[in-house]
């Protein structure tokens, strides 16, 4: 009986302990490419709620993190509205996600967010990550930071994490669009050939 | 006589307000790197910034600070600034003239950051404000703001 007990104590001990690493393990990591992404519940500019599970037919999602405030953001707006428009209709849509606190940058509030969103003709949701919840657990540390997801059986896997494309300056000298090889292999069965890149970008403000 | 006094109080008003011009070096990342890995016997403190990022800015007086106070003390403060070139003009150079900026401000101009990142360090995401410290020995990295004492805790890591 009492080494049943000492078991059970040592069982206990041993599953919790692994639950607060996991906890540990939240902000700074993240999702690397192979793991399995949240959805969410988020609150979109237009007032309702936005889930990955709602769009039945994507093939998969352009997940990014970015604001208004942010210059190297700005600087991609209308890429982000150009990787919708290309890749929404082949099964791909962009969800774009502000992570940002906005005690901190009242220019990324809700209301700031609509205005922008209108002001570009943005055509893709842009939602509120309340409560800063999301980006924590995808691992986003800056905007703009894209994650490309694939929905399979077991749930939406991370294909590619980073940059939009290698010229955040001038959309026309770009010579290596990340996203959009990583989408059109994805799209055509391929092995996407550079998963990981980084950019400059803006800290989350928590 | 009197258009004369008038011009000349004028000389003299112009030469006291007028503020020293600021002379901004701008690298891309081969020129950059040298900043990076000088082998001499200081101790560099190097902080990746931009005038548009907020945490960036209200950190920079802790590196003035550190600056004023260490620069006897073999230790170096580089800033390189992130602004976009478009911007050094209109917001970088009046920034450094109305902040007074001791510390030695650089520029970096790179698109291809994708290639440079991880050059400065393997564990830079890209997010800024970021500092690198190192002398010829070691060198830390730190994607994150700091406080006065935080920096020269760190600092003082390097000066044992």
């Amino acid at each position: 009986m009492k080494t049943i007990k000492t078991l059970f104590v040592l069982v206990a001990v041993v599953t919790l302990s692994a639950f607060t690493n996991a906890k540990t393990i939240g902000p700074n990591h993240g999702y690397h490419v192979g793991d399995f992404a949240t959805d969410f519940k988020l609150e979109n500019i237009d007032g309702t709620t936005v889930s990955l599970s709602n769009f039945k037919d994507a093939k998969g999602f352009i997940v990014v993190f970015t604001c208004n405030t942010c210059p190297y953001a700005v600087a991609y707006e209308d890429r982000v509205e150009a990787l919708n428009k290309k890749y929404a209709k082949k099964g791909y849509p962009v969800i774009a996600i502000m992570p940002n606190n906005t005690n901190v940058k009242p220019g990324d509030n809700m209301e700031a967010m609509k205005r922008r969103a209108k002001a570009k003709g943005f055509t893709f949701p842009y939602l509120m990550d309340e409560g800063q919840k999301i980006y924590p657990q995808y691992g986003a540390k800056k905007t703009p930071h894209v994650y490309l997801l694939q929905k399979t059986k077991k749930g939406n896997q991370v294909k590619y994490i980073g940059a939009i494309d290698d010229n955040y300056k001038d959309a026309s000298a770009v010579t290596t669009k990340y996203v959009e090889n990583a989408v059109d292999a994805l799209l055509e069965g391929r092995e996407i050939k550079e998963s990981n890149t980084r950019a400059i970008g803006c800290s989350i403000k928590v | 006589m009197k258009y004369l006094f008038c011009l000349c109080v004028l000389t003299i008003l112009s030469c006291v307000s007028e503020p020293k011009p600021v002379v901004l070096e701008v690298y891309d990342f081969d020129g950059i790197e040298n900043f990076l890995n000088k082998k001499d016997d200081k101790v560099y403190v190097v902080n990746f910034w931009a005038t548009w990022c907020a945490p960036c800015v209200k950190e920079l007086p802790y590196f003035e600070e550190l600056n004023a106070n260490y620069k006897n003390k073999n230790v170096e403060i580089i800033l390189i600034s992130l602004d976009f070139p478009q911007k050094y003009e209109s917001k970088l150079k009046p920034f450094i003239q109305k902040h007074q900026i001791e510390s030695k401000v650089i520029a970096l101009d790179d698109v291809d950051s994708n290639s440079w990142i991880p050059k400065v360090s393997e564990s830079w995401s890209g997010a800024i404000p970021a500092t690198l410290i190192y002398n010829k020995d070691k060198r830390q990295f730190y994607e994150q703001s700091f406080n006065y004492s935080e920096l020269e805790t760190e600092l003082k890591q390097f000066l044992k």
